[in-house]
């Protein structure tokens, strides 16, 4: 096929952008409710938790949100493309351990550390590259396919490491929770990851993505790249579950085959609450970080509240809920597809 | 076809890798197995014809609400028993319509809502037990693990007799009907006429219904329930529902492929589990399987078409 996408991306953006005039300014800025919801919420958390603008408990909460939302982050880009992918914590359990693992052979020295970061990134690359190849060129559905991709990468967690254990030294999980100056170390680790997202934001990729999610088969007929678009999609999907497994391994300093499992759906949840469309297309990255913020907030609130042990669960459930309902109302694309 | 001869091949595979296997006892243990599968799979199966990336992820945790209200209704009185039955049906059909709510009138997408709904009823769950397993199946309940008709356990009876039932329905009746045309193309349904909405709701309300009958079953076989009972049906009932021929756009299917998905699916986990294979293993050769299978069903449109 001939190289059209030059001629068509400028195509596509002359389109887009008249297309998101008319839309005005719910298509620029999905995630303006979520912001609103993060304000009420943190004003909420202030009220009942006197100490929560504290230098300490800001930095503990931003340590506790960042694996989250780098999970988020890149379940962002397989939404926008109109997918889903429901491996993430699969991939976020087998970098986990691989990484745990990999220190412990190596010898614990630096060395060892850059051998492990380098390989964890790695293998999530290949993971989400393999859920990108089944669901892009062989064309296979994403729920299952990725449902049966991560009951395969938590069993080669599971033969890395069967139990959870393993440990690294305090020099790694400083690296993670320490700070500097007293600025605190995730605090750079988040601006990090959402400059790479902004990055992300301006390559011709995420253009084609955004494409692919509105309308795949008027961007395949435009010319667009839409199976490597998908393809790269996983990919980042991947290579952020692996962030995110580093993030864990500094966090909790040691492995888990299981520690992922739980993160999948809040991923998708997280997604949702910043704006995200699940229909693709309309979205951003900032916005899934607004996602996990609260996430994290509605719990701390409902914590501090002194909520009853039991009533917490449903409490939760009934907000996020009610949060979901409203991200979608926000994402909803007026007057359907393009 | 495919489905029929894979199943056969497993069997086949299974008594050769553990003598025994295939034998006319132990294939009835698997449909027992599958049986709480299968009535799940029901009602995720009646979702998903409805098209619109229908799908209920709720399946799980209305099993395990079904299951722990029946018990602690019953409280292994067999006096109780229809008044916990009925107790069941009317409030998992309430969780399913709420649902279904959310999706036709509030546009919700399916798997957002019922991802929502999850949380609800398993905070729902927690509330009411404390966290603590409790409630004991009525002595006739438990006694469907025993053999009825033609040497066929109650449950497999029960479930064969829901498949009949829900054959009919999809077949023979408008609702039925319906469901395959919205699921089909909605506008063109709307425009006949078709109730989309209420159709709609409905399916999700069977959904939970079927869940919650589910939960009884679940309830009648292992005695007791614990929270969480029911989350390792969820995501198989899609499998199930994708591999006996089901698209996940809807609109085409029928039942007795998902009945076939779901018998498939458990002889496959009892054959991995026969093998002496390290858990790890296990699990991987499931994921490789079904990633096989969806070489065969779970393929889209090429977009050059």
């Amino acid at each position: 096929m001939p190289n059209v996408s030059s001629s068509a991306a400028t195509a596509f953006g002359a389109v887009s952008a008249g297309f998101e005039r008319s839309r005005g300014w719910r298509s620029r800025q999905p995630y303006l409710l979520a912001v609103a919801v993060f304000l009420v919420l943190a004003v909420v958390n202030v009220w009942l938790q006197p100490s929560f603008l504290t230098a300490d408990v800001i930095a503990s909460n931003l340590a506790s949100f960042l694996p989250l939302t780098l999970l988020a982050v890149g379940q962002t880009y397989v939404v926008l493309g109109s997918d889903i992918d429901l491996s993430n914590g699969g991939i976020v359990s087998l970098v986990n351990v691989a990484v745990v693992e990999i220190i412990q052979h190596f010898g614990e020295t630096a060395g060892s550390y850059v051998v492990g970061i380098a390989a964890g990134i790695v293998i999530g690359l290949a993971a989400g590259a393999f859920n990108g190849a089944c669901v892009s060129y062989l064309r296979f559905q994403p729920i299952v396919t990725t449902f049966a991709t991560s009951v395969i990468y938590v069993g080669l967690a599971l033969w890395i490491l069967p139990q959870a254990g393993g440990q690294v030294p305090p020099s790694f999980y400083n690296a993670y929770a320490g700070g500097i100056a007293g600025i605190p170390n995730v605090l750079f680790y988040l601006l990090a990851a959402m400059a790479f997202a902004a990055l992300i934001g301006r390559t011709r990729f995420y253009c084609a993505l955004r494409a692919t999610g509105g309308n795949m088969q008027a961007a395949f007929h435009t010319g667009l790249p839409v199976a490597r678009t998908r393809l790269i999609a996983y990919s980042l999907s991947g290579l952020f579950a692996s962030l995110c497994g580093l993030a864990l391994v500094g966090e909790t300093a040691s492995g888990d085959p299981l520690i992922g499992s739980a993160l999948t759906l809040p991923s998708v949840t997280a997604v949702v609450l910043g704006g995200t469309s699940l229909a693709g297309c309309v979205g951003s990255a900032f916005g899934s970080l607004l996602g996990v913020f609260i996430l994290g907030l509605i719990n701390n609130v409902i914590f501090f509240a002194h909520v009853p042990f039991e009533w917490q669960g449903l409490i939760q459930g009934a907000i996020i809920l009610a949060a979901l309902a409203g991200g979608v109302v926000m994402a909803r694309r007026v007057g359907g597809p393009a | 076809m495919i489905e029929a001869i894979s199943i056969v091949v497993l069997l086949i595979l299974g008594e050769a890798v553990s003598p025994g296997f295939a034998t006319p006892s132990q294939i009835v243990n698997q449909l027992v197995i599958a049986s709480l599968l299968g009535v799940a799979a029901v009602g995720q199966n009646l979702v998903i014809l409805c098209g619109k990336e229908g799908i209920d992820l709720s399946v799980g945790s209305i099993i395990s609400f079904g299951a722990f209200l029946a018990g602690n209704l019953m409280q292994q009185n067999n006096a109780n028993l229809p008044l916990a039955i009925a107790c069941v049906l009317v409030s998992t059909f309430a969780i399913g319509l709420a649902s279904g709510l959310g999706v036709t009138v509030l546009r919700i997408p399916p798997l957002v809502m019922t991802l929502g709904m999850l949380g609800v009823v398993n905070g729902l769950l927690v509330v009411l037990t404390r966290g603590v397993p409790s409630g004991r199946a009525a002595p006739l309940l438990a006694q469907i693990v025993q053999p009825t008709l033609f040497g066929l356990p109650g449950i497999v009876v029960i479930w064969l007799a829901i498949g009949v039932f829900v054959a009919l329905i999809l077949g023979h009746t408008r609702f039925g009907i319906n469901m395959f045309a919205i699921g089909a193309n909605e506008e063109a349904a709307a425009l006949a006429g078709v109730a989309v909405r209420r159709t709609r709701m409905l399916a999700f309300g069977l959904s939970g219904l079927f869940s919650g009958i589910s939960g009884i079953l679940l309830l009648g076989y292992t005695g007791n329930v614990f929270v969480g009972a029911g989350d390792q049906y969820t995501l198989p009932s899609v499998i199930a529902v994708v591999i006996g021929g089901t698209s996940l756009a809807g609109g085409t299917g029928a039942y007795w492929g998902t009945m076939g998905g779901a018998v498939f699916l458990v002889i496959l986990q009892s054959i991995l589990t026969t093998i002496s294979i390290p858990p790890f293993g296990r699990q991987i050769v499931y994921g490789a399987v079904l990633l096989v299978l969806m070489l065969f069903y779970g393929r889209q449109r090429r977009l050059r078409g």
